[in-house]
């Protein structure tokens, strides 16, 4: 009975690998190399898997206790121990070298990306673009107020261009590599699209970075994956990957820093001359 | 196999401490067996409020339209889980429950080296216990910030349990760490100084060295949680800023500044990592022995199984920022980690292969705690090997933070140890209560909880790949990633986790149904080699070993021994003491 239930639970967890319905979702960014680390881990481990069990299950069949038997009396075998340390090392040496080749470009983001700002707040995302110089304004959580969201420094020549989206979906151009630059004004966050096989958390009081390259167009959902509190599960936002005419039609809609501004200064003067003339 | 000279004793016995009333004699009790069972019975009753908040958990995953608890209750209820099964349950069940019960015993001491600070260890232990569970009944009820307590999170409002439950962790914590910390030199001095004579280190059964190497591992680490769960409340209470930079709280501009999130994860994951190897070692150790005494063969690889659980030990302080692979922190970092992490998988890897080598030509008795090690091996190899997924460091990007950890660290240190520790209960409890555990009972036991646990970890993982998110109240309306049959797939894995639950409840049945009614344990019914069996009563008094001390010969391994004619030669047996086999003039050494 227990060879039988150990060796329907490795022939079970095959299959169950083989056949599985849920798997990775269909990728959408550059990151293949990480779905191949991944597989490579996935056929190394289980092989792994496989032979240690199999050779367990052996053994509990091999030398179960019957009523002559007696154990060998066998202390140690410095041939075994040594040629299982070597074997274990160059595989485990083999999962880790191409994993550090693919971390060194992971956090490595080329010189043409385009830095895009996602600031995670509880419990909703914006976004901020650099506008036409290419550089991001730089801001200041203790410039946060009902007019300043994002907290922009108003003397930054930088940020007057910058195109700040609250609350609402990031459009990324197709193929045109981006680089996140991620900052959160209240707790930790995490920006995290299963697609792009990207994360990282968002930490108040620094930046943080990591960059993709939006291989498929459409439609997909961020996720907030480090918890932020009870709102944490709702924090969703989007992410809608264009061709380079339908991103260019949107940018054009987007408000600049400078045009918000400008904007919230005459819906003052309104108000006020509304209130006045009443 | 080897004999050395036994040395003469260096220094007189000292008296023990004999309780005078019933007070002293059960209740505060000096003596390192009754201690035990008191930092077993608590961190057991903690333990099932903690699997019983698994349920809800499970039951709103599975069914959020039902919405069993809201969603600040099931982050409540996740941090509750996870901080008691770590820490108030399997830290203090296998260093004050099994340290304490063991570690005397298995050195041939007659107790710990200070019985009384060692009682005031469990009662401190126990005001934490109260303490953290008393957070249930406050304004606010308990934190919610999940069991990592990150800040500035865990002190602010979005989080339930920000009003008093922080609080009370924190405390709780700390006041834990106090007892631990007496228990803990206890242990360790124990172990180094109380040695009956003959016990070299070398000859210690590998559960002490488990329960040794973890403690010394705990005494280095618990101090990180202790000044970072300092830092916390300062930040908290006195709105210092150690961990807390300037920031906003729903609109609203807080007076912190100039402190550090990430500072406070190096601390707590300085000492966090190293805790799953103060959860790990015991149970290494532990299982060792298990496989050994119960396939009746030495352990294979002695020597290299003590030097893997101290280099292990070692090692588990200079991995701990691959919990952090994607916290932000400088990306550097993650070349080191990532290496050091995967080269701590050697020494793991060796002692799986030990344990199956020590199967191997063995003459295996199926007995319960030998397939609760079965168990053990398959559940540990599992979570072992998809710890190289989340080890490597750019593996763990996709899979950090989804399902897929989740069912990773229950499957290695939350399942295998488990199985360990009741795989030990079954062993030792004829020692403890002089009764065996029903049989029919433990068998079912086993095979459900088993059974169940990898059916509920197993599938797990591929939530993760899909990448679903760990710590979601509900996923909503997700149809790229959480698809219905994703959904239904949670439906199969609480039901899983239900019927796991209701085996335990046959368990505890069995504990005390068996103490009352069970068949009375025939005197070492396993045939152990180690000290603790060998001792005049069974279960043994206080003082454990009658007018002398034992002398130890041998080491604990002697099994079928050629020319013995027991498969087992206890450690306190001289080699001319051992009945010869048939045919055998000395031990390994055939008539001609």
């Amino acid at each position: 009975m227990v060879p039988f239930i150990l060796l329907l639970l490795i022939i079970g967890s095959v299959l169950f690998h083989l056949y599985t319905p849920w798997y990775s979702t269909p990728i959408a960014s550059n990151w293949g190399s990480i779905d191949s680390t991944i597989e490579l881990t996935f056929w190394m481990t289980g092989i792994v898997y496989i032979l240690v069990l199999g050779f367990m299950t052996y053994c509990v069949v091999k030398f179960k206790n019957t009523k002559n038997r007696k154990a060998d009396y066998e202390p140690e075998s410095k041939k075994a121990e040594v040629i299982l340390t070597v074997l274990t090392t160059i595989g485990v040496a083999g999962l880790l070298a191409p994993g550090l080749i693919v971390w060194d470009d992971y956090v490595s983001p080329p010189e043409e990306a385009m830095p895009i700002e996602a600031m995670g707040q509880q419990w909703y995302w914006n976004f901020r673009l650099p506008g036409e110089d290419g550089i991001l304004g730089t801001t200041d959580a203790r410039n946060i107020s009902a007019d300043n969201p994002f907290g922009m420094n108003e003397n930054d020549p930088n940020g007057k261009d910058d195109i700040l989206i609250e609350g609402d979906t990031l459009h990324l151009e197709h193929d045109k590599p981006v680089k996140f630059l991620l900052r959160s004004i209240d707790v930790l966050h995490n920006f995290y699209v299963p697609q792009f096989r990207a994360k990282m958390d968002l930490v108040p009081g620094m930046v943080t970075f990591y960059w993709i390259k939006p291989t498929v167009t459409g439609n997909y959902e961020i996720l907030c994956a480090e918890l932020c509190g009870v709102g944490h599960h709702a924090m969703r936002g989007e992410v809608q990957v264009d061709n380079t005419n339908d991103y260019q039609d949107w940018l054009n809609d987007q408000l600049t820093f400078e045009a918000i501004q400008e904007q919230a200064m005459l819906d003052r003067e309104e108000k006020l001359a509304f209130n006045k003339s009443n | 196999m080897s004999e050395s000279i036994i040395p003469e004793s260096e220094l007189e016995e000292v008296e023990l401490y004999h309780p005078k009333s019933w007070w002293t004699e059960k209740v505060f009790s000096q003596d390192a067996k009754l201690i035990a069972i008191q930092y077993g019975l608590t961190a057991f009753a903690i333990g099932f409020v903690a699997l019983v908040l698994s349920w809800f958990m499970r039951i709103q995953i599975a069914f959020p339209e039902m919405a069993i608890i809201s969603e600040g209750t099931y982050y409540q209820f996740i941090t509750m889980h996870g901080m008691i099964m770590v820490v108030y349950l399997l830290t203090a069940l296998f260093l004050g429950a099994f340290g304490n019960y063991l570690i005397p015993l298995m050195v041939g001491a007659r107790d710990m080296v200070f019985p009384y600070l060692n009682m005031v260890s469990y009662w401190t232990y126990l005001v934490a216990v109260l303490v953290l569970f008393v957070s249930f009944f406050t304004p606010g009820g308990p934190t919610g910030a999940g069991w990592t307590l990150y800040p500035p999170q865990a002190i602010l409002g979005g989080t339930p349990g920000q009003e008093t439950g922080i609080v009370l962790m924190l405390v709780s914590l700390c006041i834990f760490i106090v007892g631990f910390t007496m228990g803990g030199l206890n242990y360790v001095i124990t172990v180094l100084q109380a040695r009956t004579r003959g016990m070299t280190l070398m000859r210690m059964p590998l559960t002490v060295w488990g329960i040794f190497t973890a403690t010394v591992l705990a005494l280095f680490a618990f101090p990180a949680l202790f000044v970072s769960a300092v830092m916390m409340l300062f930040d908290k209470l006195l709105m210092t800023s150690f961990f807390m930079p300037a920031l906003v709280e729903f609109g609203e501009n807080l007076s912190y500044g100039g402190g550090s999130p990430i500072l406070f994860q190096h601390l707590f994951w300085f000492f966090g990592h190293p805790e799953v190897y103060i959860v790990a070692l015991p149970a290494f150790g532990i299982v060792s022995d298990l496989i050994s005494i119960h396939a009746r063969k030495n352990i294979f690889g002695f020597r290299m199984m003590v030097w893997a659980i101290v280099g292990i030990g070692a090692l588990s302080f200079i991995v701990w920022a691959h919990h952090m692979y994607v916290s932000g922190m400088n990306p550097y970092f993650g070349f080191f980690f990532a290496t050091t992490t995967l080269i701590i998988a050697v020494p793991t890897a060796l002692k799986v292969y030990n344990w199956i080598l020590t199967l191997w030509k063995g003459n295996i008795h199926l007995t319960i705690p030998m397939l609760f090690c079965l168990g053990f091996i398959v559940t540990f190899l599992n979570g072992g090997l998809t710890g190289l997924f989340l080890g490597n460091v750019i593996v763990d990007v996709p899979l950090s933070d989804t399902y897929f950890v989740v069912a990773h660290f229950h499957m290695v240190m939350g399942i295998a140890p488990v199985l360990v520790i009741l795989g030990a209960i079954y062993h030792w409890y004829p020692l403890i209560t002089g009764k065996m555990l029903h049989d029919g009972m433990g068998r079912f036991h086993f095979w459900i909880t088993f059974v169940g646990s990898y059916l509920i970890y197993f599938p797990m993982h591929y939530l993760g790949f899909i990448g679903v998110p760990r710590r979601y109240y509900e996923m909503g309306q997700t149809e790229a990633l959480y698809t219905s049959s994703a959904a239904d797939l949670n439906v199969f894995i609480t039901i899983a986790a239900l019927a796991v639950g209701f085996a335990q409840l046959v368990f505890i049945y069995n504990v005390f149904w068996s103490a009352k009614n069970g068949k009375v344990a025939e005197k070492n019914p396993w045939k152990s080699t180690s000290l603790e069996w060998q001792t005049p009563e069974q279960p043994p008094i206080h003082g454990n070993f009658g007018k002398e001390l034992p002398v130890v010969y041998r080491w604990a391994y002697d099994y079928s021994v050629p020319g013995a004619e027991d498969d087992f030669i206890p450690q306190d047996v001289p080699n001319e003491k051992v009945k010869l086999a048939e045919g055998y003039t000395e031990l390994g050494v055939e008539k001609t």
